[in-house]
Formats: structure tokens, C-alpha cells, sequence
């Protein structure tokens, strides 16, 4: 099978895109879009560890949970009475935690060959978990309940969301440098169950600690770096530009209100489009320098690396840590587009394995490749209800309208969405294992 | 002659291993491959076994050509192998490690296992041990032992007494006689060559991939040019 | 009698749930673990495997209903089950000679069959989806307790019942007899033995004249057996739901691994470890201690180690733990 041309695959994406536009609608079409665009960002993510370093993280899902988290904490304004009641508490609890765990810092370093060390350090950790409990607990109760069905939580800090998407990054990588600490020594094959486990824990935490997240009880009506719908009907501007851009018909109310939708969308998609530029030109420039010509080496043969005298787990480190930041910015990014926080939907399935089939479809180790990934994936992943529809239709045409069989199929649509996907992997994997766009090889 | 390989040609790939060796033994017999490092002992054995793909030559085992069977079926002919490393079964006890060398055999067992124990007593108090838990030495009687479970007619053995101490090489030395007291076909590669040409009737030895000298062990241990260049003086 | 009170307390929510759902779990891992021995790689469609054999399980247990066969006071599934393991067996075969046969002749890294194994799981999520839906479906029937909390509360003259539901009772029993003739085959018989062999010294398995295709059909065989018990066992106990079946590879990993990865007898272990930890650190030991006191307190704290929210991340830190201070396991697994 030929290379698809880069040029050619994306005009391909474009169209396909825009056919949707004009048979579904324009609304759906950029909605794909701008999702299109976040699931390219966290295949990056992925595959800057995974096609670059040859790391396995299946822990994506939880660095996209935290990504969304931090939307929280930067743009919500704080729930001031909730400061007032448990702050202290919580901040308290906080210290005491950073305390501890200095403290075990200390003791593995400073009695680094004591017979006890590793028992002394469990027992802390132990007897840690309830005494936290005992000190937070109440001001977890008194926060809790400050005005429960909007807030009982501590909110936010209440600045703009884009800053989120930074924050997002950066307690991603903070994350992922316990993490990496933990497990990168590890096999690939442990590496990937012990992040998918990991992930997991962090998920419960945001979605039982409701002082901080308001858990599964959610967050709506987030900020947004753009224009909101109701304001856009409302202002002379855009009705002005509606009925300029329209060659015919009367502006009716309906009309503004389809095109105050496709415009905000729109301004998503310019902000994504562009943040999405940007991630590409660095990762680019990373690639290309012998700083990612080693990560390559690394990669390939890790024995030869090592006898080079490259440190491979630091440099490991470095790279779980960048793309766990890149991954933890676009969760950032889908919680603002989304502009509500929702815990309970963080599973693996769809934030993790996901962004795997983005990353091994597009072509590992090459940044268009994941980009167009996470199109071509998202894009099935989307539009597969009405593919799977009248596949279903067409094959079962013989049958009554009331058949059984074809209703229960119809019923299932949703379902082929995942068949496609496992389907697609297996045949990829199969048949053109380096994905659709294969890494370059580049010269020594 | 019971067993021949004639000039066999194989390597991986463009690069050669081993090239137009010629090895035979009869029944009864000690022969030795000798050489220095990376002369390419090892991978004669893997070609007699079909483990190393061959350009060229032909391996027969009592007449039949047998250049083209898998590893499995020269097995099932009576070739048996003892690897240098991962030799045995480490987490299967003693016992079952010899069970499984008589894996593809319909035999009684049990007696098979009674002649092991005689053949190896220092291993039949062992028997329901962990493999990997033994010492050295015995580790190796059971790998051998292991070997011999399916009757075979040739035994080949990679560096038998690699990293064990004198003693226990001389005790593996002794099996090894022993062995081929049973009318049994035996074909080693040895580091320690004198000490293997001691008990050898006759012995190959390999240089880059081709035989240049062979004899009888006495003879090759008398050729002073021999001695100098491979025995270390 | 307050100490007694409070031992049948203790069974009745610690010791009792956390034998079930560690047999549970045991089944699972042993499974997990074959594979991993045998074939050397993480099976991550295991869990999906597991939904797989239940629907089965359940789809024959309808189609028995549909025709009045019952078990009596045993639920209808267990009648159902050689049949779904039948069929269970079938879709792994399927898959190891339409999938995993192609990369284990390539001899393709671990890592391509954990991806290559993802995208089965996608598929069976998407096949039992489609068949039975991602509805929560009960399918217990037959008696449900064995003793009942007011029956024991009546005959002893305790405060505490203790309920024993008949699905804990079969949970156990098929278990221990799975176990029993697992662990027999692979200690006793030839072909265990060879199996044994093949999952520690693959190369001189192979220099012994063991046929790897023969034990390969073996590990399946055996893997889809366990999976359906284990899930139908499971589902029996709680429900069907195949999230939660997905859910359950978690836990069931963090048994494989800290029984020693590689290793049954481990992830037999592993499995009870982990769902002990699991119920006895989210349990509200209040009452417990109320009764071994000798004083009445009035604390409203519940005396829990850990909310029952998290319940899962108890087996992950374990894990974590393990995978630090001893990676090949509690059990030796796998070296490293």
C-alpha cells in the first residue's frame, strides 16, 4: 500500500468534513471540528511518549481528568463563604500532607541503609490516612454544606479559563513525575497496567472529593475564551453580519440564533486551531534536535543508549512528564469547549484507549500522523451512529420495519461505534502497522 | 560413520557462521568442538539441531537425510541437546524435569527416571525440589539427565562444564563416560579443551567458522603447534 | 456474647463478602495469569472475555427459562454454563488464530499484543453491547439465602444475623472445585506438566519435543473456562453490567501482579488479598468496637479506614506497593 501524501489525507479529512456540513449540518460539522481538534492535541500527548520514548501510558484518562480540574480551580470565583467556614481546615490538612510526605522523603534518604526504613515509612503512611481524615473531615462537612445544590465546594479562583489550560498542563506534569518516579524502571507491559490503575485512583479522587470538585455532582455554566450565544442574538454586530454574509432569504429569528451556534464554534475552533499550530511547531523543533534524535536512540535500543552513558530514566522522566503536560492542556481544552466538568464520565474506554487507537492509527512517532489520528478516529468516532445506521438499513432491507432483529440492531447503533474501532486497530495493526502517516526515517 | 554432517555452510544472512564444517561420530564415541571464542561452535550445534538456517550441506542421522526436519522432529529421531544456559526447568521439580525430557516418548517412565537416578545419584534425593533451587553441578547432571530421557542416540552438549568449579567438572567429566558407555553417540563443545580432549576419542577443532584441525584426542593434545595455538601451552 | 456478636458481625459484612469476591477475583487472575505465562503478554480484553462468557451463560439460562428447565433451588445459569464456556472457547480461538497467531509467528514485542489485545477488547465490548445491551440484567434465580439474617437471629438469640446468600455458597464451592482440578491438571497430569514447562523455559520446552500449538489450545481452552465461571460467578453474586466486567480487569490485574505475574498458585493468593483489603479497609467498624468495649460511646465518626468510594483505589495502591518494594510479586512471579 502507497503512503498517503500528508497534504492529501488532511484535504481528504477537509472534505469529508465539509460533506458533513452540508448534509447533516454546519452546527455538527464544526462541533466535530473543534473535537477533532482537542483529540489531535491528546494523541500528541500520547504519542510524543509513545512514538518518540516508546513509553506505554494508558493513564490518560486521569492527566485529562486533571486537566479538567484545573478549570475548575483557575476560573470558577471562589466560594468565599466556603473559605470562610473550612479554608483553614483544608489548608491545614494540605500542610500536614506536604509535611508528611517530606518526611518520608527524609527519612529514605537519611537512613538510606536502615534495617526498618520501608516499614517505618509504611506505618507513617498508614496512621496518615485517618489523621488526615480527622483533621479535614469537618471542615470537609462544614464546606460541603454551604449552599449544596449549586456549591458546597471551595470553587475556584475565578481567573480567565485559558489560563486553566497551562495550569491544567503543568499539574499534569507534576503528576506524572510521581508517577514516572514509581513506575518507568518498570517492564512496558507493567508500565501500562500500573498507569491504567493509576489513572484510575486519580479519577475516584476528583470524583469523591467533592470540597474540591463537587465530584459527581458536577460543575456547569464554566467561563469560555469565547462569545456566548444569547449576548451574540442580542448585538446589533452580529445581526448586521448575518444579514451581510446572506445572499437571499429574509433573516428570520431561527437563523440568527443556528448562526450565533456555528459562530461560537467557530471561535473555538480559531483558538484551538491556533494553540493546535503552536504544540505542532515546538513538537516539531523537539523532534528534530538531537535532544529528540536521542529520544529516538533510547527508544530503538535501550542498551545501546545506555552504554552511551545517556541517563535513560531521566530522560524517560522528562518526556512522561512532557506529554503528560501536553495531554493534561488538551483535558483543559475539551472541559472548556464542553463548559461543564462531568467526573463520572472519565473511563477509560473513551479517554484512554481512545486516544491510543488516535495515536496507532495515524502513525506513531510522526506528529502529522497523531493530528490526523485523532481526526480520523474522531471522526468515526462520530459519525459511525449513521454510518452503522444505514449499513444496518441496507442490509436488512428484507425485513419488516418491525422485525425483532432489526429493531434490537437499531437500538444498538450507538454500540458499532466501539466494533469500528476495534475492528479498524486490528486491521491497522495487521496491514499497515506504522499507521496512515509512518514516522520519517531520518539519517544519522 | 552414525551421524555426519557434511559441509555445512549457514549464518544469518550475508554473514557466514559457519562454513563448509564437517563433523561425524559413531555410537559409543566422545567428540569434542573445540575453538577459540566466537568460532562458531555453538552455531554448529544449532545447525545440526535445525535452529540455524543452512546454505548449504547435509545432516544425516543413521543414513537418513535429515537436512530438512524442524528442530522438533530431529528431536523425536533421537538428537538431544543440553543448552549452555537455561538448561532446566526451574520451576518444575526435579522429577518433572525429567518427565518432560521423555515428553514425546510412550516408554515406561518411571524406570527411564530409576536409571536417571543411578546414572545421577546425587540428584534422586533431590527429586521433588525445585530445579532451580540445586547447586550448580547438579544443576547440570539434571539437564543432562533430562536430555537422556527420550533414548536418544546422540546426546549434544554446549559447554557442559562452563562456569563450574574443577571438581565439579571432573564429576561431569566422569557422567559424560559414563554415558557414552550406554552405546550412546555424544557430541560436546568445550572451552576447557584439554581437559575435554582427555576424555575424547577424537575431537574437531573450529576456527572462524571452519574446521582446521581434527584428530584423535591424543593426537591433537600431542601437536605442539595445536597446543600453542589453542590448548594455552 | 458481645464478642460473639461481634465475630458474626464481622463474617457477615468482612469475612463472608470478601471470600466471595475474592474467589471471584482468584478465577479471574489465574487467568489473567495462564495467559501471561504462556502466551507472554497482558491480556487487557480479559475483563471483556469475562462480559463475553456471562452473556453467554445468560442468554442459554433465558432460553432454558423460555422452556421451563430449571434447577430447582440451584439458579438456572449453572446449567447454562458448560454451554457459554463452549462458546467462549470458540470466540478465543477465533481470535488467537484470526489475531494473536499472526504476531506470535513475527515474534512481535509484548507491547504489540497488549495493543493487538485492545483491539479485541474494543470488539467484544462492542459484540456483547450489541447482543444483550449495557443495561444492569439480574439473572439469579433459584433460592437466594441459605440462612437468612432473622432466621439466625431467631435460632441463636444474637443481636447480629448472619445472612449466607446461596450465590456466596456456589461462589465458593465452584471455586474450590475449579481450583481443585486446575491445579491437579497443571501439577499431576503430563500435559499440565508440559504447560508448567513451556510458561518457565519456552526454548527448552521446545528442545523436549513439547508441541507449542498444543499447549497454546490448552491455555485458551482452560482461560475461557475460568473467564466464564468466574464472570457468571460474579454476576450471579452482584449483576451483569458489562462496565463493570471491564471495571473488574482493575482489581483483577492488581491480584495477577501481586501474586507474581506468571505464577497461578499466586494469583490464587492475590486475588484474596486484594478483595480483603478492599472490604476490610472500607468497613464501618463502629458497631464492631461498640460491642468489644466494655463502655458505650457515642462517636459519630464510623471508624473507616477508607470511604467506601475508595474502594478500587485500595487494590491499585497495593499494587503500587508491590510494584515497588517487590515487582515479581508476594509469590515469586516472573523475574524482571
Amino acid at each position: 500500500m502507497h503512503n498517503i501524501d500528508t497534504k492529501t489525507s488532511f484535504t481528504i479529512m477537509g472534505f469529508l468534513l465539509l460533506i458533513v456540513g452540508i448534509l447533516q449540518s454546519w452546527g455538527v460539522a464544526f462541533s466535530i471540528l473543534n473535537l477533532c481538534l482537542i483529540s489531535a492535541v491528546m494523541s500528541m500527548g500520547v504519542n510524543i511518549q509513545w512514538g518518540f520514548a516508546g513509553l506505554i501510558n494508558f493513564g490518560v484518562m486521569g492527566f485529562l481528568a486533571i486537566g479538567g480540574l484545573a478549570t475548575i480551580l483557575v476560573s470558577v470565583p471562589p466560594v468565599i463563604e466556603s473559605w470562610n467556614v473550612g479554608g483553614l481546615g483544608i489548608i491545614f490538612s494540605l500542610l500536614f500532607l506536604i509535611f508528611i510526605i517530606f518526611l518520608c522523603l527524609f527519612i529514605n534518604k537519611r537512613f538510606s541503609n536502615a534495617k526498618y526504613k520501608y516499614q517505618i515509612i509504611f506505618l507513617i503512611v498508614v496512621l496518615t490516612i485517618p489523621a488526615v481524615k480527622l483533621i479535614s473531615g469537618p471542615s470537609i462537612k462544614l464546606i460541603e454544606s454551604i449552599n449544596p445544590a449549586a456549591q458546597g465546594y471551595l470553587g475556584g479562583l475565578g481567573l480567565p479559563i485559558i489560563l486553566s489550560w497551562f495550569v491544567g498542563g503543568i499539574m499534569s506534569a507534576a503528576i506524572a513525575y510521581v508517577i514516572g518516579k514509581i513506575c518507568l524502571g518498570l517492564r512496558s507491559d507493567y508500565l501500562a497496567i500500573s498507569t491504567l490503575l493509576i489513572s484510575g485512583i486519580i479519577v475516584s479522587v476528583i470524583k469523591h472529593e467533592e470540597w474540591l470538585s463537587r465530584g459527581v455532582k458536577n460543575v456547569i455554566g464554566l467561563k469560555r475564551p469565547a462569545p456566548y450565544e444569547v449576548n451574540l442574538q442580542n448585538s446589533e454586530w452580529f445581526i448586521k453580519m448575518i444579514e451581510t454574509i446572506r445572499f437571499w432569504g429574509p433573516t428570520t429569528k431561527d437563523i440568527i440564533i443556528s448562526s450565533s451556534g456555528i459562530f461560537v464554534k467557530l471561535c473555538f475552533t480559531v483558538i484551538f486551531s491556533i494553540t493546535l499550530l503552536i504544540l505542532l511547531y515546538l513538537s516539531e523543533r523537539a523532534v528534530n534536535s538531537p535532544w529528540g534524535r536521542m529520544m529516538r536512540a533510547i527508544r530503538d535500543n535501550e542498551t545501546a543508549a545506555k552504554a552511551m552513558g545517556k541517563n535513560i530514566v531521566k530522560q524517560q522522566l522528562n518526556i512522561f512528564m512532557i506529554g503528560s503536560a501536553i495531554i493534561g492542556f488538551a483535558g483543559a481544552m475539551l472541559v472548556t469547549y464542553d463548559g461543564l466538568f462531568t467526573p463520572s464520565s472519565y473511563q477509560p474506554l473513551r479517554y484512554t484507549f481512545l486516544i491510543w487507537v488516535m495515536v496507532l492509527l495515524g502513525g506513531s512517532g510522526n506528529n502529522y500522523g497523531s493530528i490526523l489520528g485523532g481526526f480520523v478516529v474522531w471522526f468515526i468516532w462520530i459519525e459511525s451512529a449513521p454510518i452503522a445506521l444505514f449499513i444496518i438499513n441496507f442490509c436488512t432491507f428484507f425485513l419488516e420495519y418491525n422485525n425483532p432483529i432489526k429493531l434490537h440492531l437499531i437500538e444498538s447503533v450507538p454500540y458499532f461505534r466501539y466494533l469500528m474501532m476495534g475492528v479498524g486497530l486490528l486491521l491497522v495493526m495487521r496491514y499497515k502497522p506504522e499507521g496512515l502517516l509512518p514516522e520519517k526515517k531520518i539519517s544519522f | 560413520m552414525y551421524f555426519n554432517a557434511k559441509n555445512l555452510t549457514g549464518g544469518y544472512g550475508e554473514v557466514k557462521v559457519i562454513e563448509d564444517c564437517n563433523f561425524n561420530v559413531n555410537r559409543g564415541e566422545i567428540v569434542s568442538i573445540l575453538g577459540p571464542n566466537g568460532a562458531g561452535k555453538s552455531s554448529a550445534m544449532k545447525a545440526i539441531l535445525g535452529m540455524l538456517k543452512l546454505d548449504s550441506g547435509k545432516v544425516i542421522l543413521d543414513g537418513t537425510d535429515i537436512s530438512n526436519f524442524n528442530t522438533q522432529d530431529r528431536i523425536k529421531l533421537g538428537i538431544s541437546f543440553v543448552p549452555q544456559v537455561n538448561n532446566i526447568f526451574s520451576e518444575l521439580t526435579v522429577k518433572e524435569n525429567l518427565e518432560m525430557g521423555a515428553f514425546t516418548s510412550s516408554d515406561n517412565i518411571e524406570d527411564k527416571i530409576e536409571e536417571m537416578y543411578d546414572l545421577f545419584p546425587a540428584i534422586k534425593e533431590k527429586n521433588q525440589q525445585f530445579a532451580g533451587e540445586l547447586s550448580g553441578g547438579q544443576r547440570q547432571q539434571v539437564a543432562i539427565a533430562r536430555a537422556l530421557m527420550n533414548n536418544p542416540s546422540i546426546l549434544m552438549l554446549d559447554e557442559p562444564t562452563a562456569g563450574v568449579s574443577p571438581v565439579v567438572m571432573q564429576e561431569i567429566f566422569e557422567h559424560i563416560i559414563r554415558i557414552k558407555e550406554k552405546n550412546i553417540a555424544i557430541l560436546m563443545v568445550e572451552q576447557n579443551a584439554s581437559q575435554a580432549l582427555k576424555i575424547s576419542d577424537r575431537g574437531y577443532i573450529l576456527v572462524t567458522g571452519q574446521n582446521t584441525y581434527q584428530g584423535t584426542g591424543d593426537d591433537l593434545l600431542n601437536d605442539q603447534e595445536i597446543r600453542k595455538t589453542f590448548l594455552g601451552g | 456474647m458481645d464478642f460473639i456478636n461481634a465475630i458474626i458481625l464481622l463474617s457477615n459484612f468482612v469475612i463472608v463478602p470478601s471470600i466471595t469476591y475474592g474467589s471471584q477475583l482468584a478465577l479471574g487472575a489465574i487467568g489473567v495469569t495462564l495467559i501471561y505465562g504462556v502466551l507472554r503478554f497482558a491480556n487487557f480484553a480479559y475483563g471483556d472475555l469475562m462480559a463475553f462468557g456471562t452473556m453467554c451463560v445468560i442468554l442459554f439460562t433465558w432460553l432454558f427459562k423460555s422452556l421451563g428447565i430449571s434447577l430447582g433451588i440451584l439458579p438456572t445459569a449453572l446449567l447454562a454454563l458448560p454451554l457459554g464456556i463452549i462458546l467462549t472457547i470458540g470466540v478465543s480461538l477465533f481470535f488467537d488464530r484470526t489475531v494473536f497467531k499472526y504476531y506470535r509467528n513475527k515474534k512481535s514485542s509484548p507491547v504489540t499484543f497488549i495493543v493487538v489485545s485492545l483491539g479485541i477488547m474494543f470488539v467484544l465490548n462492542a459484540v456483547v453491547r450489541i447482543i444483550i445491551g449495557p443495561n444492569d440484567i439480574v439473572f439469579m434465580d433459584g433460592s437466594r439465602f441459605i440462612i437468612s439474617a432473622v432466621d439466625f437471629k431467631e435460632t441463636t438469640g444474637l443481636l447480629e444475623g448472619l445472612t449466607i446468600k446461596s450465590t456466596q455458597v456456589i461462589t465458593l464451592i465452584t471455586t474450590s472445585i475449579t481450583c481443585f482440578v486446575l491445579f491437579n491438571f497443571l501439577n499431576k497430569t503430563k500435559t499440565g506438566k508440559s504447560m508448567r514447562a513451556y510458561s518457565n523455559n519456552e526454548d527448552l520446552a521446545l528442545l523436549s519435543g513439547i508441541d507449542p500449538n498444543k499447549i497454546i489450545l490448552i491455555t485458551w481452552i482452560i482461560v475461557s473456562i475460568l473467564a466464564t465461571i468466574g464472570g457468571t460467578l460474579y454476576g450471579l453474586d452482584k449483576s451483569f453490567k458489562p462496565f463493570t466486567y471491564f471495571n473488574n480487569l482493575l482489581p483483577i490485574f492488581a491480584a495477577t501482579i501481586v501474586g507474581g505475574i506468571g505464577n497461578p498458585l499466586g494469583a490464587f493468593y492475590g486475588g484474596f488479598v486484594i478483595a480483603f483489603s478492599e472490604i476490610a479497609l472500607t468497613y464501618a467498624y463502629k458497631k464492631f468496637i461498640f460491642y468489644l468495649l466494655p463502655f458505650s460511646s457515642d462517636s459519630t465518626n464510623l471508624i473507616q479506614y477508607i470511604s467506601t468510594d475508595y474502594k478500587f483505589a485500595i487494590s491499585f495502591a497495593i499494587l503500587v506497593v508491590v510494584l515497588i518494594f517487590r515487582p515479581q510479586g508476594i509469590f515469586k512471579g516472573k523475574v524482571i
